[in-house]
Order: structure tokens, then C-alpha cells, then sequence
């Protein structure tokens, strides 16, 4: 285990999806146009967007199972959709629904692993035993929250570069959740890109390095929870206290959670996400894009 | 008025990393837990745990050995009692002290209380 304190690293673009332009039929209107985004290593995004504003979409595209019509998306400076093995081998996607095979999970991983020349049993075993599910698991007989964790267990013990995750916490009750987070917290290493879609943001909220908020194929906002942080404050204010620096605020029981620009001498405050998310949609928020 | 203000989540980590210093859950020269184990505690990303160890190796609180770990600095227990300290005097002292007269209540209630929770104690 590594204890290394934050040191400058060369920052290189490692997803870079080019000016493409997707379609489900040539009839239908485009889910995105002319869009462009860069991921970068070692962070967690948080890709949220309402229904239907193209999430699940973008996963696929950015694995190579759906293919632009226009545009090239490269993962490690090759076309992703040339399925190369290379590339393949570092990428891996946990769908929202998904069915498993009727075998044991002991099976299902020595018959999946070899494809993964990285894959760590050290996390495996760590996954499972958070998430207290046995390792000879039968797949077919675990339910559908079950079955989301052993598949996440793998796919974190896969250890590529690139993890995809689709609504991950759908159908994990609360301790589960919370094992999610922990999961996570402790598996991402320096050398992984994890992006995770989902509508469930106050399970997601405080493992998040980027939030990417999709709107009518164009991203809403692109930024960093650090640059956020630093531009914003989030507080729950009496009426009196709305004053001209407030941007968005909502009715609470407990007063009105706002949305302020953060003066130089005021301290940080954590990123309410859901906060953030409906100011997004009211109001054009400028946060710096990653540098 | 501002109901709430929640600190930064790395500020806050950093507190509950110093209230254990103070408690001598970590004493002086002795390992504290990994940005990993942290990170795995409060649930949070790896990177706020390092903004986190910044902060507290900016304050001298902690110090990084290379490959074997982070360790509570020497003196680390004096500098957070001055530095809760001068916060308490800032803050908490000021609004207790505005309450009291909101209240009406004097001094001689508070010296009183103080003899009787000492005595509890």
C-alpha cells in the first residue's frame, strides 16, 4: 500500500471523444451532435443528466458497443470502435440490467478472468467480503441486488484502466450502498478512470473528483469538484439572508439550501450535489473547465 | 442569517484526524491510517483524504515518511489545543457570550454551573 502525498503529474487525455454525432435510426434525432469530451486518469466522474438526455448512450459509445455515425472516440489514442484487444483488455462496463449465467461465481470468474491480464483476486476477495457474499455464490440463485455485487466485485477486480458503471446503487438497500462507497473509495488506484452514471446522487456525492451534466446532447456543465468547491458556496439560508451573491436557492424544511458565488476569505463548503444539479438546469453556471 | 455552513469534507476529515491525535488515539511518532483506510472510513474519494494530509502537513500536524507511511508530528497534540483554542475564542466564546445577554443571564450563572459540572465530574 501506497502512501504517496499529491505529487504534479503529466496530464494526458486518455478518453477523447471527437465531434461525434449518434443516432438510434436515421429517421430518429440525434442523441448527440458534434459533441466533444476529454476523461482523464485517475479520477471518478459523476455523468448525471435527466432521463433520456443520453447517459447510458455515452457508456456504450465510450466502450465501442455503439459506433458514431460521425466523430472518432479514442481510448489511449486508439478508435474504440476497432474493438482492439489491447483496448478491450482495459476497459469493462457494468450495465444498469444485466442477466449472469446459471454457474457459480468461483466459474463465472475462471471463465471470464483471462481476458483481463491485470485482474487482482486480492481485490476480488476484498469486494466480496464487504459486500458478505461467498465466493461459490450460484448466480442464478442471488437476487437482483446480489447479482449487482458480485458483477461489481469482478469488475472492480478486473483492475482496467477504464470501469463504466450504469446506475450502480439501483436495487442496493442502504448498508449495501454504503458498501459500495467503501468498495470504491478503496479500489480506486492512481491509474483508473471510473465514471459513473447514475440519478442517485447523495450516494455518489462525496466519492466524486468531476461532475459532467448532460443536457439535449450538449454537456450542461463540465467541472471539477475542486474548482467547484472553490467557486461556490452551498449553505441553507433564513429569507432575509438571500442577498444578491445567491445564484439558485430552494424551499427546505430546514430553509433555503443556496447556491452563492463563494467570496475569497469564506471557507469551503461541501458540494451539494442535488443542489447543484437543479441550478444547472435553471441557470448557466460557469465553473472553469478541467485544466 | 445563515442556518447552516458546513465545512469542506477534507476540513472536516482533518478534525476528526486531530480530535484522535488529541485523544491519544495517535500518539506522537506513531502511524495514523492511510489515505486508503480513510478514504474507506468516511466513505469519501482518495483525493479528499490527500487535501486532507495536505492540510494537516501543512500544519505540521502529520509527517510522511516515503513507502512507509504518514506519522503524527512530534508536538502535534500542543499545536491543535492552541489552534482550538484560538477558534474556540473566535467563534464559539463570542456566541455563547451573546446568548448569555440574550437571555438575561449573568456571569455568576455560568461560574455556578462550571462548580457544578466540575463536581459531577
Amino acid at each position: 500500500m501506497s502512501y504517496i502525498l499529491r505529487t504534479p503529474k503529466r496530464k494526458t487525455n486518455m478518453i477523447d471523444v471527437q465531434n461525434i454525432t449518434f443516432r438510434y435510426s436515421s429517421k430518429s434525432e440525434p442523441v448527440f451532435h458534434n459533441f466533444c469530451l476529454q476523461l482523464e486518469q485517475n479520477k471518478v466522474y459523476g455523468l448525471l443528466g435527466e432521463n433520456g438526455t443520453g447517459k447510458s448512450t455515452l457508456l456504450y459509445l465510450l466502450m465501442g458497443l455503439l459506433r458514431p455515425e460521425e466523430g472518432i472516440i479514442t481510448v489511449d489514442n486508439a478508435d474504440v470502435s476497432q474493438r482492439k484487444r489491447a483496448t478491450l483488455q482495459q476497459m469493462y462496463i457494468v450495465p444498469e440490467e444485466f442477466d449472469l449465467p446459471q454457474m457459480r461465481f468461483t466459474d463465472y470468474v475462471a471463465t471470464y478472468r483471462p481476458f483481463y491480464p491485470a485482474f487482482s483476486d486480492d481485490i476480488l476477495h476484498r469486494c466480496m467480503d464487504e459486500f458478505h457474499l461467498p465466493l461459490d455464490a450460484r448466480l442464478n440463485q442471488l437476487s437482483m441486488g446480489d447479482k449487482k455485487k458480485a458483477l461489481m466485485s469482478f469488475a472492480l477486480a478486473t483492475n482496467v484502466r477504464y470501469l463504466l458503471m450504469d446506475e450502480p446503487t439501483n436495487g442496493l438497500d442502504l448498508p449495501s450502498k454504503k458498501q459500495f462507497r467503501k468498495v470504491i473509495a478503496t479500489t480506486m488506484t492512481e491509474e483508473r478512470t471510473l465514471i459513473i452514471a447514475t440519478h442517485q446522487l447523495h450516494d455518489v456525492e462525496a466519492l466524486l473528483d468531476h461532475v459532467l451534466i448532460l443536457q439535449g446532447s450538449k454537456l450542461l456543465l463540465n467541472a471539477s469538484v475542486a474548482d467547484l468547491c472553490e467557486q461556490y458556496t452551498f449553505d441553507v439560508r433564513s429569507n432575509d439572508a438571500l442577498t444578491d451573491d445567491v445564484l439558485y436557492s430552494e424551499r427546505t424544511p430546514q430553509g433555503n439550501a443556496t447556491l452563492s458565488f463563494r467570496q475569497p476569505d469564506d471557507e469551503e463548503t461541501p458540494l451539494n450535489l442535488e443542489l447543484l444539479f437543479n441550478a444547472a438546469h435553471k441557470i448557466s453556471l460557469t465553473a472553469n473547465s478541467p485544466d | 442569517m445563515i442556518y447552516q455552513n458546513e465545512r469542506a469534507i477534507y476540513v472536516k476529515i482533518a478534525d476528526r484526524v486531530c480530535d484522535d491525535i488529541l485523544s491519544g488515539k495517535y500518539q506522537e511518532d506513531e502511524r495514523v491510517p492511510s489515505v486508503r483506510e480513510l478514504a474507506a472510513e468516511y466513505e469519501v474519494n482518495t483525493n479528499t483524504v490527500l487535501r486532507t494530509f495536505d492540510i494537516l502537513q501543512r500544519d505540521d500536524i502529520i509527517y510522511q515518511r516515503r513507502g512507509i507511511g504518514v506519522f503524527v508530528s512530534p508536538g502535534a497534540r500542543h499545536k491543535i489545543r492552541i489552534a482550538r483554542k484560538q477558534e474556540f475564542r473566535k467563534h464559539e466564546l463570542p456566541e455563547f457570550l451573546r446568548r448569555l445577554r440574550l437571555l438575561d443571564m449573568t456571569i455568576d450563572d455560568v461560574v455556578k454551573a462550571w462548580k457544578n459540572n466540575k463536581r459531577e465530574q
